[in-house]
């Protein structure tokens, strides 16, 4: 279990989702003749002029403006993601200077398939614990593509959320603990210059999904000694609607403790973004003294497990900036057409 | 854009960074040497509030070069709540619904990017209000 020597927590949250939406029945009606299930009602796709950057700068300036501080008193800002808009010039540096948190600043890229913005976060809670520095602006964010036809095509979507971890003294939530479980697990990767990812199929689910999770889950509540019934909420990576709900009764939690922070059916899955803009929905609702279990999950493969507790501070503090349910409400339905379009299917030259 | 201007403008092209003259107390946007109201010299600098409105507005249909994969798109004169007037693109409004006196907000996006190997320009464009949008 990781625990800091100075209680950490989230000073400012926000969430960033673009407005439009592709519907599940479009990918079925191209690819499936219109028949067949899928695995999520709609996800979220980015306008032709936003990408990660965009994306990251949007959601930062909703957690500065919740917590108010000076951005000058960040001391690092990290972007996970598995999209960033250069493979060598970092999103960081721009996410940075455009919130005004240059020059004195570490800035950083990570990529852990869908687990780097959560990564950044534990990294946070690092620095600010060990007190070298006071802030630390931690971001998940992705613009997911799937190859067209691919079962990934219904949920790969845009989106993700960012915190600004800090003193717990000044926090809406406070870090009780974290703890990470990860191994070589080869289940979903993206070779160099290739555009779109491979993925084990079904191994992607029990040796991957569900072990990475539950383990790093059930290791962190035992040595915690707290129990699923300890938590008002809880939320875990979103790769689509069923398998955060089955993980979530495998560990013993109810429907109404996952329910808050369940985006997938309505938005996909934000990759980076994924569990992350889950937690600052749940935070839109969340009352003080309410505890709230997260545990992240990247393919390749690790979880990293979070137990929080909410403080009076929150209440005031959401209503600063734009809720989650703001953006998912911003909603303009696209045909696949236009989503080809959107997304560069086109060869255009 | 060349390489050295894209690092000279981008905190006023990302965040509107601006001025205020230490003379007149006029807002100015872009940033500049001489105040365009009172020609003198002495300036502070100011962060805007990212909020005004649509003075007036054109769609574009045949866009300049860098700009071709976006069309149509909307072009606007925004009249800053500070006081300065400026030149961007409106996002989020899929062409309908922009009307002088419009009340929109700063966003950073992808403005262009220099081909397929060159630099990704971002910057300033505005959108309609967010909470108003829902």
């Amino acid at each position: 279990m990781l625990k800091p020597d100075r209680d950490v927590g989230i000073v400012g949250y926000g969430a960033y989702v673009p407005r439009y939406r592709l519907p599940a029945s479009e990918v079925t009606r191209i690819w499936n003749d219109g028949a067949g299930g899928a695995p999520v009602k709609e996800k979220a796709v980015a306008g032709l002029d936003e990408d990660t950057v965009t994306m990251s700068i949007e959601a930062a300036r909703n957690a500065l403006d919740r917590a108010r501080i000076d951005p000058q008193e960040i001391r690092a800002v990290w972007v996970g993601s598995e999209s960033h808009p250069y493979a060598v010039k970092p999103t960081s540096t721009i996410v940075a200077e455009a919130i005004g948190a240059t020059p004195n600043v570490q800035a950083a890229d990570l990529e852990f398939a869908c687990k780097a913005g959560s990564e950044a976060i534990v990294a946070g809670i690092g620095i600010v614990g060990s007190g070298m520095g006071r802030y630390v602006l931690a971001i998940g964010m992705d613009t997911a593509q799937g190859r067209p036809g691919d079962a990934l095509e219904y949920t790969a979507a845009s989106g993700g959320a960012a915190f600004l971890v800090g003193p717990a003294e000044e926090s809406v939530a406070v870090y009780e603990a974290t703890l990470s479980h990860v191994t070589d697990t080869p289940d979903f990767w993206r070779r160099a210059y290739v555009h779109y990812p491979s993925h084990g199929h079904r191994f992607t689910g029990e040796p991957a999904y569900f072990e990475h999770i539950t383990r790093a889950a059930r290791q962190l509540m035992a040595e915690l000694g707290a129990q699923p019934a300890d938590y008002t909420y809880a939320v875990f990576h979103q790769p689509n609607t069923k398998f955060p709900q089955r993980v979530g009764q495998m560990l013993g939690f109810t429907s109404d403790q996952i329910e808050a922070g369940l985006l997938a059916p309505v938005i996909g899955n934000t990759y980076a973004g994924s569990s992350l803009i889950g937690l600052t929905a749940i935070l839109d609702e969340a009352q003080p003294g309410d505890r709230i279990f997260m545990v992240s999950f990247g393919s390749g493969a690790g979880s990293d497990a979070f137990s929080l507790r909410v403080t009076d501070r929150l209440i005031e503090r959401r209503a600063r900036a734009p809720l989650t349910r703001d953006y998912i409400a911003r909603r303009v339905e696209i045909d696949y057409a236009t989503y080809a379009r959107y997304r560069h299917k086109l060869q255009m030259k | 854009m060349s390489i050295p201007r894209n690092w000279r403008t981008r905190q006023q092209r990302y965040s509107l960074k601006a001025e205020v003259c230490n003379t007149c107390g006029n807002t100015i946007f872009p940033p500049r040497d001489v105040c365009p109201h009172c020609a003198e010299q002495k300036q502070s600098w100011t962060n805007l509030s990212g909020r005004g409105e649509v003075y007036s507005y054109t769609t574009m249909y045949n866009a300049p070069s860098g700009f071709e994969e976006y069309t149509p798109y909307t072009m606007a004169l925004v009249k800053l709540s500070e006081g300065p007037m400026l030149t961007a693109q409106l996002t989020d409004v899929d062409g309908n619904g922009v009307a002088i006196g419009m009340p929109v907000e700063m966003v950073t996006r992808k403005l262009t990017q220099d081909g397929d190997e060159g630099q990704i320009l971002y910057g300033y464009k505005f959108r309609p209000l967010l909470r108003q949008a829902v």
